[in-house]
């Protein structure tokens, strides 16, 4: 599986498009983590307008055989949620990086942020 | 890290791309691919499964039949030759052990299978329980791989692969037979609701078993099956899991299977391990009854989990889940639980506390799921 370049990540498995303050970053779980869930079939995420704390729990995922949280990137304003994920929770194990993304926000900080390379060595380490 | 035990398939299993799971010290496949589309395989056409992990443990001797009367709660002796029964090993005080299955494989030998996190000691108590009695208790776990092949498809694919008489092998019987031209136990058994077949084999046959099945099967729609489906499968089927809706904290009774306890048995003077706690336990569950066993149906999309606890419309504590998935079949969330027998009639509605919010749920008649035969 590979991540891709242009996406920040976290040790908690989320990518976001951007750590620019002020900027609305798009953000989601990673391919790793879905495959990691296997078929996810609840997702809880927080409402537009909602402000959320990088490392601080946000909503939550759940799949076949587990519950997870989901913890947000960054501290900021929530700006949209993706609906189509509320409705079809299989484009997160489908479509992780692209139409399985969960919510936007307005970013105004970030917690540690990983480049592609040190989130791929982190989930592989012997790659 | 890796001193888990691996099966006869496990290189095929990696070179499948399965995701593998501790499962009682074994490394076993958790899903291929979707768990949901292994799920709906094996209703709908088939699903192939290592169980490798199975305890066998086989008893054999001119008194093998007597000696299992005494150490189950079964009647074990009555068992025609080749046909099998689902049963249980008791502690004294009546609490579950483990449940089984026994397949008579000859007058004077039956085939014991336990749960892999239970094998040891089934083992350990068959052996004890042996003493004084004509029979040999020996540990076969390394005997045999066990391939299973489930769902509607399964007697078309299999007879591809063997001249066995499938359609006279009926449910809950075993055969010696031949697999791929190999020597195997062909059980008509499992665990998914679903018609379909067990195949004890040598486990250097049984790479080439799973070869042809997966063969014979994939034009059938068959695909390899992990345990997370299997699971699931057996939820949708009522059928009961050790540790989960079993433990040495409940008797039979307590667990609604009070039949599978034969206090009819004339062999050994009707005595067994655990009798006289079973029956008080059998005329408490009469004139007292303990907390059912029911099923639980949610409209909601979050999923009862087992240790939640199930309260009353009220939020008084009622019971506790044991089991609890997304059901692939039914689209909801189900669950198993104890429940006080007040709340317990189908049609009653309840909730479960999800991680502190209340989720109403709705007690059903089981099993959710019950194949058209």
């Amino acid at each position: 599986m590979s991540n891709p370049q242009h996406l920040q990540y976290t040790e908690e498995h989320e990518w976001l498009t951007t750590a620019e303050a002020g900027e609305v970053a798009t953000v989601g779980i990673t391919k790793h983590a879905a495959d990691a869930l296997g078929d996810i079939v609840y997702v809880q995420l927080p409402e537009v307008g909602d402000t959320v704390t990088a490392g601080e729990t946000c909503g939550e995922l759940e799949s076949t055989k587990s519950v997870s949280d989901l913890y947000s990137p960054v501290t900021g304003e929530i700006t949209e949620v993706n609906e189509a994920v509320a409705d079809d929770n299989s484009l997160v194990n489908s479509d992780p990086f692209e139409g399985g993304w969960l919510f936007k926000v307005r970013v105004g900080s970030t917690g540690a942020l990983l480049s592609a390379d040190e989130y791929t060595k982190l989930t592989n380490p012997s790659a | 890290m890796s001193s888990l035990r691996l099966t006869a398939l496990d290189a095929l299993h990696r070179a499948l791309g399965a995701t593998m799971t501790d499962f009682a010290g074994w490394d076993m496949p958790l899903r291929y691919g979707s768990e949901r589309e292994e799920h709906l395989a094996v209703r709908t056409k088939a699903g192939l499964f290592d169980l490798s992990h199975m305890g066998e443990i086989t008893v054999t001797g001119p008194q093998a039949g007597e000696m299992l009367d005494h150490a189950l709660v079964g009647f074990v002796s009555a068992l025609g030759v080749l046909r099998a029964r689902y049963t249980m090993i008791c502690a004294e005080d009546g609490g579950i052990l483990d449940d089984l299955i026994v397949y008579r494989l000859r007058e004077d030998a039956f085939l014991v299978v336990a749960n892999a996190s239970n094998a040891q000691l089934v083992l350990d108590e068959l052996i004890a329980r042996a003493k004084g009695f004509n029979a040999v208790v020996s540990d076969d776990r390394d005997a045999y791989a066990l391939i299973a092949v489930q769902g509607p498809e399964s007697t078309a694919i299999l007879a591809d692969t063997t001249e066995a008489d499938l359609p006279g092998l009926k449910y809950y019987a075993i055969l010696p037979a031949q697999v791929a031209g190999r020597d195997v136990l062909l059980a008509r058994t499992g665990y998914t609701g679903e018609d379909g077949f067990e195949i004890f084999c040598n486990p250097g046959d049984a790479e080439q078993i799973w070869q042809a099945l997966t063969a014979a099967g994939t034009d059938r729609g068959l695909i390899p099956c992990g345990l997370s489906c299997r699971d699931t499968l057996r939820l949708e089927a009522g059928m009961p899991l050790y540790g989960h809706e079993l433990s040495t904290e409940l008797t039979p009774f307590d667990a609604g299977l009070g039949r599978v306890v034969r206090f009819d048995k004339t062999t050994n003077e009707g005595a067994f391990v655990g009798r006289k706690a079973l029956e008080r336990a059998a005329a408490e569950a009469e004139a007292n009854p303990p907390r059912v066993l029911v099923g639980l149906v949610s409209e909601g999309k979050r999923v009862p989990r087992a240790e939640y606890t199930v309260v009353s419309t009220e939020g008084a504590p009622i019971g506790r889940i044991t089991s609890g998935s997304p059901s692939p079949t039914l689209e909801k969330p189900i669950a198993m639980a104890y429940v006080d027998a007040a709340h317990a009639a189908p049609g009653t509605t309840v909730a479960v506390d999800v991680r502190g919010k209340h989720e109403p749920v709705q007690v059903v008649a089981l099993p959710f799921y019950k194949r058209a035969r």
